[in-house]
């Protein structure tokens, strides 16, 4: 269990100057649920910017399961190792129906020829079914993602993610925006996840975090500043000096 | 499902319906007759088609893809061109200057030989396949530049409007090869069919709509597979596909090159029903005409592209001989007014509730420009 799955090392981004990352390193275990945290412009969006491949490191590694080096990859290779993402504001596809969203997230054949000849098979409409169980939207399933809740379109981009099979699991802010129930629920859901797949969490919310009760790692100005179980971070002097705090 | 088969069935029927009975009632009734109609209409019915075949062409990728081109036309032309140049070849000794194998204005301008790329166009067999695929190549490698380079919105507009402007200087130089100012003309027949005879005239009125048929068939097949389905997902959350490991480019490449085919096999078509074809074919203006006809008709519904290019020209028709001076401001005109008013256009108003992806642009940008959420920056 204890098997590195992600391995950043002294990873540096700087925009105009401004370093987003500085020489920042974290290592995510194999089955680790982890959850990042630190104030606005602490660089956790621009973190999971570069383990996706959409920003480029200037300097640093990025080592993914077998050593397989992230920094040279795009984002849809990177997605295809395993590698699933979560944004921040809900990114479904509108348009399309709950189903129909699910359908183009299962993992497969990513080509334009194979998607045009692509038939629904038996095994993929069990693997929906159970999908839009666990994500809770079994009853809206024909229904066009736009008619969803905020709620239940960060539920259907987790189950999207779930459906490409991730081994990672990138979760930018999930709850935000959430009711206590849906927040209650998220934290069960992800844990859920958590007994297959691993899963780093990005959140503001600090009960949210409590209740996840997993390993917390504190970023600020680009860097780790904290590491360890949530009781530990919050009596750290320094955590709370930048951002329990305030 | 049955309503949606219905409205795939339903323009295939008015196409089909309508070209059949312009077709009957030209042939087998009196000149006299109240019943009548008479040889113009049918070429303008042919020439409509053809239109809407362009239209199609642009609705697949603007309604469904996010692109936006202003620079269709050009597809069109080179298809056109393609098929001119068999109807030239096709011309033989008959021409002024009683060449057998060299059209006339390469005699006029004192060339000696045919050009490669003239070679093979004596062959039917040959330009046909060419009308698609002469297109094809050039979006080909327009497409593979832009999209790879991630231009879109409308600066890809713009680039796509470059395009035929270009295409069109290139064409009036007399030393490219297809005839210059002039284009090509005074074409004899096709496939040893008289292009000056009624029976000819209707047959490729009837090919259109057959062909246009066909068209709509492959685009709704197209747009309603997974493909497309990644396609109105590419067009409103480029990168949330990304992240899920699609590469939007090489989708946006394939509908582009497909479209192009599309656009070139309608021009094709159009050559010999207006028995010319020269290089204000290539004008921005007709690329921008076609896409306010599925603005008109209802953008990202494909039977919308259709209707909107037969009630625009129908007006067009019309209004250039009745008021010819307006008729610029008429289109542009409309294109504000259906923008303002009627986004999803006329079909928007004829199925305001269908559902899945057969009407997308509910929730699509208004415009090509913005890939909608691009949610953590």
């Amino acid at each position: 269990m204890s098997e590195p799955l992600l391995y950043l090392d002294g990873v540096t981004v700087s925009f105009d100057g401004f370093r987003a990352l500085n020489a920042l390193s974290l290592i995510v275990d194999a089955g680790e649920m982890r959850a990042i945290i630190g104030p606005n412009g602490a660089g956790k969006t621009t973190l999971m910017d570069v383990i996706t491949g959409k920003t480029k490191p200037d300097a640093g590694r990025v080592v993914f399961a077998d050593d397989i080096d992230l920094t040279r990859l795009d984002e849809p290779a990177i997605a295809r190792l395993g590698i699933g993402r979560k944004f921040q504001r809900p990114t479904v596809f509108e348009p399309l129906s709950v189903y129909d969203n699910l359908l183009l997230s299962l993992a497969g054949d990513r080509r334009p020829h194979a998607a045009l000849w692509a038939r629904e098979t038996p095994a993929e409409r069990v693997r929906l079914e159970k999908l839009l169980a666990t994500v809770r939207l079994a009853d809206h399933r024909d229904r066009r993602a736009a008619e969803l809740s905020h709620g239940q379109k960060q539920w259907l981009e987790i189950g999207m993610l779930l459906a490409q099979e991730p081994r990672l699991l990138l979760i930018d802010e999930p709850v935000a925006g959430m009711s206590d129930a849906e927040t209650a629920e998220t934290a069960e859901l992800l844990r859920e996840i958590n007994r297959t797949r691993s899963v780093v969490v990005v959140e503001h919310d600090m009960v949210f975090v409590r209740a996840l009760g997993v390993k917390v790692t504190v970023l600020h100005e680009g860097a780790v500043l904290a590491e360890g179980a949530i009781d530990t971070i919050q009596a750290d002097e320094r955590v709370i000096e930048v951002y329990l705090g305030r | 499902m049955i309503r949606a088969d219905r409205l795939a069935a339903a323009p295939l029927a008015c196409i089909l319906g309508a070209a059949l009975l312009l077709a009957v009632l030209n042939m087998a009734t009196a000149a006299d007759s109240a019943l009548h109609v008479p040889d113009f209409v049918v070429s303008l019915a042919g020439k409509y088609l053809c239109l809407a075949i362009l239209a199609l062409a642009i609705d697949l990728v603007w309604g469904y893809a996010g692109i936006l081109s202003l620079g269709h036309g050009a597809f069109f032309a080179l298809g056109g061109y393609c098929m001119g140049m068999y109807l030239m070849r096709a011309i033989g000794g008959r021409g002024v200057y009683a060449d057998p194998t060299l059209p006339d204005f390469m005699v006029f301008i004192g060339w000696k030989h045919l050009p490669w790329y003239w070679q093979g166009f004596d062959h039917f067999w040959f330009a046909l396949p060419m009308t698609m695929l002469v297109p094809a190549v050039l979006a080909f490698a327009f497409g593979w530049f832009a999209f790879r380079s991630r231009v879109s919105g409308v600066y890809l507009s713009i680039i796509t409007q470059a395009l035929t402007y270009a295409l069109m200087l290139a064409f009036f130089r007399n030393d490219m090869g297809f005839g210059g100012n002039n284009g090509m003309t005074d074409f004899k027949d096709i496939l040893g069919f008289p292009l000056n005879s009624r029976g000819t005239s209707v047959g490729l009125m009837l090919c259109s709509a057959a062909v246009l048929a066909a068209a709509f068939i492959a685009a709704r097949a197209m747009t309603r597979s997974r493909f497309g389905k990644v396609l109105v997902a590419v067009r409103d959350a480029e990168a949330r596909t990304r992240f899920l490991g699609y590469r939007p480019e090489s989708y946006k490449l394939t509908v582009w090159v497909v479209s192009a085919a599309m656009a070139g096999i309608g021009g094709a078509l159009y050559v010999p029903q207006v028995g010319i074809i020269n290089p204000s074919e290539f004008s921005p203006a007709n690329s921008i005409e076609a896409v306010i006809c599925v603005a008109v008709g209802g953008r990202g519904t494909l039977s919308g592209a259709i209707l909107g290019t037969i009630l625009v020209n129908l007006g067009k028709t019309w209004l250039t001989s009745a008021l010819p001076s307006v008729w610029l401001f008429a289109i542009g005109g409309l294109f504000i007014g259906v923008t303002l008013f009627l986004p999803r256009g006329i079909i928007g108003l004829l199925l305001p509730r269908v559902s899945g992806a057969s009407r997308p642009l509910a929730t699509g940008p208004a415009t090509a420009v913005a890939p909608a959420r691009e949610a953590a920056e």
